[in-house]
Order: C-alpha cells, then structure tokens, then sequence
C-alpha cells in the first residue's frame, strides 16, 4: 500500500485506509482478509441476531404489539410502504424482501461508523457488487417480462428500430447504472469516513464531544439518505420493466 | 534544492487533486436550486410537505452524484498515485 502525503508529512494518526489482516492463498494469488470483511461479518451476524430474535419474537406475537415487537411492526410497515409506493402492485411482493434486505444492510453498514468500525461501504468491492446485484436484477426482469421487440425498440429509443445509430449510447447509458450507483453510494460514506479521520487525526487533542454532531451528519443523516437512494434507484430501475397498469 | 521527478509528480498531483474538487461548485449550485424550489413549493402546498421533502432529498443526492466523482478523482491522486 502506497504512503499518502498526508502521512508523510507527519500527521501520523489520520488513518482510513483498508488493512489487510490475514493473508489467504487464492488460485496462486495472495489476496487478504481486510478489515471491511470483518466489518462486513459483523454487519451480517448483526442482521441475523436481529433477524433470529424477530423470528422467535413473532411466533409468540400478541394483539397489543409490546416494544420489540412494536419496532419490527414499525419498520417493516414503512419499509413495505415504500416499496409498494414505488413499484405498484405487480412488482413489489417480489421485490419487497429483497429491497428491506439491502435497505438493512446498506444502513447498518452506514452508521457502523459511529461504533468505531471502518464502514464496509467505504469500500468499491462491497458497493460494486450491490450494484452489479442490481445490474443483474434489471436486465434478469427486462428479458423476462419484455418482448424481445420491445427491448430492442428501447435500446434504439429516440431513432426508429430499423435505424440503430443511437444503440451504442444507449449501451453505454445501461452499463454506467452499476457504476454511478456503487460510485454514489462509495464516495459519499468515503468522504464521511475521511472528513472523520482528519478531525480525530488532526484536532485529537481539540475533538471531544462536538464532533458528535459531525457523526450524526456524516453517519446518521447521510448514511440514511444514501441508503434511501439507493434502494430507490433500485426499485425506480427494476419497476421500469414492469407493464404500468 | 534538489526536486526529484518523484517528487514533481506528488506536487502536480497534489494541485491536480485542489483542482478536481472544484467540481464540487456544480452539485452546490444544483442542490441550492433545489432547495430553493422546495421551499417555494413547501410555501405555496404545506400539506404536501413530506412528499415534497423526500423527493427534493433523493434529487439532491443523486445531483451530488457529479461532486463526488471530482471528489474521488481528488482521493485516488493523492492516495493511490496512480501517476507516482
């Protein structure tokens, strides 16, 4: 790993690089386990504590919802109605388990930052394969529900289908989804993760207690709004090849 | 003072990367009409706020898309030195 500049000239406690931790043998190349895989099994054994603990909680629901139960009720309502209110009918109970999952995932990620871990979405590796999730979800949905004729209209879209000058900018416009959305997604919980490691690296004689508010801009605020927009995008994607009724 | 070529490249870099992030000017200019318009929307439909509000959020985060890629251009010049 290369020396950044800024610790090179002496500001030797900024630090949010990826560490490498242990490495690991791979077809004859020698890649490592960092430490956004060890965020990211946290992240995930998080998600099925919570997911195990709502499962037990549910099969003994009562009428009146006490506080666990209350919160679960509570998010997967909203989250189902946002998913519904974006996709219609048709889509969203296919989509809906999917889209909750990363909406979890993508938001426990985000604000790993306030308990001291380095964000996993701080890495592209984690965030280009939800995009490529993604990427993967809208042409799987595309072949599947749209005539071949329709697609190829689309592709060709502005011109008519027999003239297909426009078709590779439309290609181009099709493959930069994956990498906008994980490029979104990456540079915003980066530049909140670096803006971070600069006021505990620089000021950390200076930084107590006030930067509590930077971590709920850069950890709560943004993590969230981040997180909305991607699923958004997702399902605003996805829908797009669903029949409007 | 003896300027090695090594060092000429971290220096360009390093004003290559000031200059990258002025693209954040764009996504501020971009997000303020924004807000702006939400604003003006909020005043003229109060009852609407909510939906006005998620939707001005989500148009300015995907406007702030631009911002973030000068600001990852800025990131990759100074840490990974490509150049260097």
């Amino acid at each position: 790993m290369s020396h950044a500049i800024l610790m090179e000239s002496g500001a030797n406690d900024i630090d949010f690089m990826i560490h490498g931790l242990i490495p690991v043998n791979f077809f004859g190349h020698e890649v490592w386990i960092t430490t956004s895989h060890v965020c990211i099994l946290i992240v995930v054994l998080l998600m099925l504590a919570l997911g195990i603990a709502g499962n037990i909680k549910m099969r003994h629901a009562t009428e009146v919802p006490g506080g666990f139960q209350n919160i679960l009720e509570l998010l997967v309502e909203k989250l189902e109605g946002i998913v519904y209110g974006t996709m219609g009918r048709v889509a969203a109970p296919k989509f809906a388990n999917y889209i909750l999952t990363i909406f979890i995932f993508i938001f426990l990620s985000n604000i790993s930052g306030l308990f001291g871990l380095r964000p996993p979405t701080a890495d592209y590796g984690t965030t280009l394969a939800l995009g490529l999730i993604t990427f993967s979800l809208i042409h799987i949905t595309q072949f599947k529900n749209l005539p071949l004729k329709q697609i190829w209209k689309d592709m060709c879209s502005p011109l008519p289908p027999w003239l297909p000058i426009w078709f590779p900018i439309n290609l181009i416009s099709e493959i930069a989804v994956p990498i906008s959305l994980s490029l979104r997604l990456f540079a915003n919980v980066l530049s909140g993760t670096v803006m971070m490691a600069l006021v505990y690296g620089l000021l950390s004689k200076l930084a107590i207690i006030w930067p509590a508010a930077l971590h709920l801009y850069f950890d709560l605020f943004s993590g969230a709004i981040q997180t909305y927009v991607f699923c958004m995008l997702t399902m605003t994607y996805i829908s797009q090849n669903y029949e409007t009724e | 003072m003896n300027i090695s070529g090594h060092d000429l490249i971290m220096a360009c870099s390093a004003i290559g990367a000031g200059l990258a992030v002025i693209a954040g000017i764009g996504p501020g200019i971009g997000q303020g009409i924004a807000a702006g318009h939400g604003a003006a929307a909020v005043g003229r439909n109060p009852g609407a706020k909510g939906d006005i509000m998620s939707t001005m959020l989500l148009g300015q985060a995907v406007a702030e898309t631009t911002g973030l890629y000068g600001l990852l251009i800025a990131m990759l010049l100074l840490f990974v030195q490509p150049l260097g």
